[in-house]
């Protein structure tokens, strides 16, 4: 059975040629920097599971180490320049956007195929990981596939994915490290604290206001963890079920629904969300990295807004 | 209740509020949790580690990178803006339009990583975007350049968000459920998927107004690509007057 391990495999064995080409990188100063930064990540991916969870721990410390004290700083790996580009552009034309769409169609069609055709039956890969399984099929099929039609040199691939990942830099590290963080917020009691205070601001005898309480609540608990799957479970305690559903006989399903997407209002205006918010930021080459949240509060308010009125009216019909 | 633990909440604030660096102040946060909250040095340092471990498939998506990088080098950005270019109506507002729409959609029926970030907003939507504003504003300062990446980042992330809950083999919905079970309310996961559909009207609504305005905001500065006379007079009607979009 393909199992997401595969996939670590090929995500370990792509790092450690960055980290490689990295140390040779002569034309980097910070090139030893670079090569361990990227090497604990080729570390994590391929041996993760057999340094145990101290050993883990002393890998994160490295990577936080490298990152925070600025070991490690952005290559300039051999690529085309703009006119090469641009000569490259009008000589294939808009056939070039063809091998671009191999990931995300073999991921589409993969999925539909395995989940909706007999083939799923077998069970040949891992239970729900199949689109991750599919869209590494996709980029293995997109590399075949620009080889055979624009033979590119050899290390053309290790070196254009370097110049991008040094581009995000610890950006790319950094949504790991904040889930990481997550589950110690929990194991410290984080959650029942938040529940608790919360709790103590509800007034009485008022639905809009307990709900308005448990929606900003979730927004602002949201973008304290980086993410709503964290907040869901300690306001449902506090104040979803209690107060919401057994108190004032609200729709389970309404409040379970729409709380949760409250909570996704708050994940827009956090930089906690790092994947969301930070790495494209880096992938963009933004010059303030919190541009997107900046970007996103226009939203994320009135959107608040709204789930907190589809609460009152919805769940209270 | 030991209050405690909160000092590492606070000491996350102010390390992204004074722009420390995200990875030292994620590890000294953690690391003072852990030990508020009464674990020792070494049992902090193995949950951190053990969780980070847990989380690798976060991880997987560099992979599209090489294929990205390499299409980048054969000029799938510069191809990506021509085409906009090659549009008579494009603009940026009516673009990320339709892309939030496909973003809702496909999350919608559970394809929510077949786009993104990596695949999809760096090597076509962002040029894209650029290019369009361009046809409509001239030449754009960093300024607005800057912001409409961000825009394109940001309606790929509302998109997805507002989506993917209509789809209920999603994670989100199945915590919700598991959450409610404990309580003793046994919902369907099609019920909890059914209620997202009014946020994400709501937020195609208001993302789709924002998107329309900020494309009027660009419209309305000089062309600078225009008649050089032209030029001339909407500088200097524009010049002293500092309205930015």
């Amino acid at each position: 059975m393909i199992t997401l391990h595969w996939l670590y495999t090929l995500a370990g064995a792509m790092f450690a040629v960055i980290a490689l080409l990295s140390a040779l990188d002569r034309a980097n100063p910070k090139r030893l920097g670079n090569a361990a930064f990227w090497g604990l990540m080729a570390l994590s991916l391929l041996g993760g599971d057999r340094i145990g969870d101290f050993g883990n721990g002393l890998l994160v410390l490295g990577l936080a180490g490298l990152a925070g004290f600025g070991l490690i700083g952005r290559s300039h790996p051999p690529t085309t320049s703009s006119e090469e580009r641009e000569a490259w552009s009008d000589k294939l034309g808009n056939k070039l956007f063809l091998p671009a769409l191999i990931i995300p169609v073999t991921a589409l069609i993969g999925t539909l195929v395995y989940n909706y055709t007999p083939v799923g039956g077998y069970g040949w890969i891992e239970a729900k990981r199949e689109t991750y399984i599919f869209l590494a099929v996709g980029v293995l099929l997109a590399l075949a596939t620009i080889f055979a039609w624009l033979r590119p040199p050899a290390l053309a691939p290790a070196q254009e994915g370097r110049r991008l990942l040094d581009a995000i830099g610890w950006a790319a590290v950094l949504p790991q490290m904040l889930a990481a963080l997550g589950v110690l917020f929990a194991a410290a009691g984080v959650g029942e604290i938040i529940g608790s205070l919360t709790k103590s601001v509800i007034p009485e005898g008022s639905v809009f206001l307990t709900i308005l309480v448990f929606a900003v609540g979730m927004a602002l608990f949201t973008m304290i963890m980086g993410n709503a799957f964290a907040a869901f479970p300690v306001m449902a305690a506090a104040i979803g079920v209690p107060l919401l559903i057994v108190g004032y006989g609200g729709d389970p399903a309404v409040i379970g629904a729409v709380g949760m997407l409250a909570g996704f209002c708050g994940t827009l205006m956090t930089p906690m969300a790092a994947n969301f918010n930070i790495v494209p930021a880096a992938l963009l080459e933004l010059k303030d990295q919190y541009g997107v949240i900046r970007a996103q509060i226009g939203t994320a308010l009135p959107m608040l807004a709204a789930n907190i009125l589809i609460l009152y009216f919805a769940a209270f019909r | 209740m030991n209050y405690w633990p909160l000092l590492g909440i606070a000491l996350v604030v102010i390390g992204f509020a004074l722009k420390f660096n995200p990875m030292l102040v994620v590890t000294v946060a953690a690391i003072v949790t852990g030990l508020l909250g009464g674990m020792d040095f070494v049992e902090v340092l193995s949950t951190f580690g053990k969780a980070f471990n847990d989380n690798r498939i976060i991880a997987i998506v560099w992979i599209v990178l090489p294929v990205i990088g390499l299409l980048e080098r054969h000029g799938l950005q510069q191809r990506a803006a021509a085409l906009i270019r090659s549009l008579k109506n494009a603009s940026t507002g009516k673009l990320l339009i339709l892309y939030l729409l496909y973003r809702q959609v496909t999350a919608a029926i559970g394809l929510h990583s077949t786009a993104g970030h990596p695949q999809t907003v760096r090597p076509l939507v962002a040029p894209m975007a650029l290019a369009a504003a361009e046809r409509q504003h001239g030449k754009l300062d960093e300024e607005t350049e800057e912001k409409v990446k961000a825009y394109s980042a940001a309606t790929d992330n509302v998109g997805l968000f507002f989506g993917e809950d209509i789809f209920f083999a999603i994670g989100s919905i199945v915590l919700i459920q598991q959450v409610l079970a404990t309580y003793g309310y046994n919902l369907a996961p099609l019920e909890l998927a059914l209620w997202a559909i009014p946020s994400a009207i709501a937020a195609f609504l208001i993302h789709g107004a924002r998107l329309v305005w900020f494309d009027r905001a660009l419209a309305r500065h000089p062309r600078e690509s225009g008649d050089p006379a032209q030029l001339e007079k909407l500088g200097s009607r524009f010049r002293g007057n500092d309205e930015r979009p």
